[in-house]
């Protein structure tokens, strides 16, 4: 009897515990745009002599992530191609042109995931199609989890980073910057909010 | 002969007048062949500084002959009357098309609060504001600018060669040779 009690305490107090506790379920999360915890950032060799860093300012998306089937995850990001910012406004204005983005005709940039193939814990490799310039292709890159968890204002968030390359002309980008500068390097630092 | 008088255009008007003709032709081919280099072109980075470089000082210029018109008459215009408008008023908007067009110069390259270096002497400072995508809207507006300007100057130039050859007014003459009052 006493044994049934305890058992029986036991569960309530679990179930009990599981509707307070804020876990790691299935979720859908929202890319904290809104505060900027997230960011698309390319890297670009400058005539073999340098390292030319930039961002996209503007872009949205969302992902869903289990931790228990991490495998179905899925991830969509919406990239503002005119949104390019490398700290130079005649450069820029050239990368959003005709010669390269061409951003009047092509303003969107699109990642979406059709598949994860989870490594550990916290690494990953995702597969999706990426459409850029107009051009759409399947590319897969390592993901990794950086962390995740409540916040000090009552909610629940993931991060994420993620690293790609890019050869420009795959896009039909075909401008000459150089034998040092065929390929473009992403990276991805998001921030997910759980809707 | 050094001012305007009502007969011709004194020589400091002329002068303005000319040199500034040749440099609006200048940047504009400037700008024409500037834009289809590429980055391998010894020229991809030396041409856009002095296109630069060069329209500030055309602005400085437009300054100085503004000023230069306020303290002048200005010569009689041939023609009918409504030739006398439009002569008024094409003049008139030569003067805001260009003030507009070395503005969006400007704007194109202070967008992101960098200066206008000019001939690697001074710099001209960027405004304190600025709007998204401003070196795209600017560069637009530049571009259409250009053109007008381009169209509007043949017009003027036709304009005056006609009333020197056709009408043989002596137009073009009071933008050549200064004449004192007669």
């Amino acid at each position: 009897m006493k044994k049934q009690l305890l058992t029986a305490a036991t569960a309530s107090a679990i179930a009990l515990g599981s509707l307070f506790s804020v876990s790691a379920q299935a979720a859908d999360y929202e890319i904290d745009t809104k505060g900027a915890h997230a960011f698309v950032q390319f890297k670009i060799q400058h005539l073999g002599y340098s390292w030319l860093l930039g961002r996209f300012n503007t872009f949205e998306g969302d992902f869903s992530y289990d931790e228990a089937a991490p495998e179905k995850s899925e991830i969509e990001i919406v990239i503002e191609t005119a949104s390019i910012d490398s700290n130079h406004a005649e450069r820029d204005k050239h990368l959003k042109g005709a010669d390269f983005l061409n951003v009047d005709e092509f303003p969107k940039a699109v990642f979406k995931s059709t598949g994860f193939e989870i490594k550990d814990d916290d690494n990953a490799i995702v597969t999706g199609t990426f459409m850029l310039h107009g051009v759409k292709k399947t590319i897969n890159f390592p993901i990794e989890k950086i962390g995740e968890g409540k916040d000090p204002w009552g909610g629940y968030r993931a991060g994420f980073s993620g690293k790609t390359k890019l050869k420009l002309s795959d896009y039909g980008i075909s401008y000459n910057l150089g034998p040092a500068s065929t390929h473009v390097e992403i990276e991805l630092h998001v921030e997910g909010i759980r809707k | 002969m050094v001012k305007n008088s009502k007969s011709s255009y004194g020589s400091v008007a002329i002068a303005i007048h000319w040199i500034m003709a040749l440099i609006v032709f200048f940047l504009f081919g400037l700008g024409l062949y500037m834009v289809e280099l590429t980055y391998y072109d010894t020229w991809y980075k030396g041409s856009l500084d002095l296109h630069k470089s060069v329209g500030v000082t055309l602005m400085f210029a437009w300054i100085c002959r503004v000023i230069w018109r306020g303290f002048n008459t200005s010569p009689y215009i041939s023609g009918t009357a409504l030739e006398k408008k439009a002569a008024h008023y094409m003049h008139l908007l030569l003067y805001c098309v260009m003030f507009a067009l070395m503005t969006m110069g400007y704007l194109i390259s202070t967008a992101d609060g960098r200066g206008v270096e000019v001939f690697g002497f001074f710099e001209i400072p960027a405004l304190p504001i600025s709007i998204e995508n401003q070196e795209d809207i600017a560069g637009d507006i530049h571009w259409g600018l250009a053109w007008c300007l381009i169209l509007m100057v043949s017009l003027h130039a036709l304009a005056a060669i006609k009333h020197q050859l056709l009408d043989k007014d002596g137009t073009l003459m009071k933008m050549i040779r200064p004449k004192v009052e007669s």
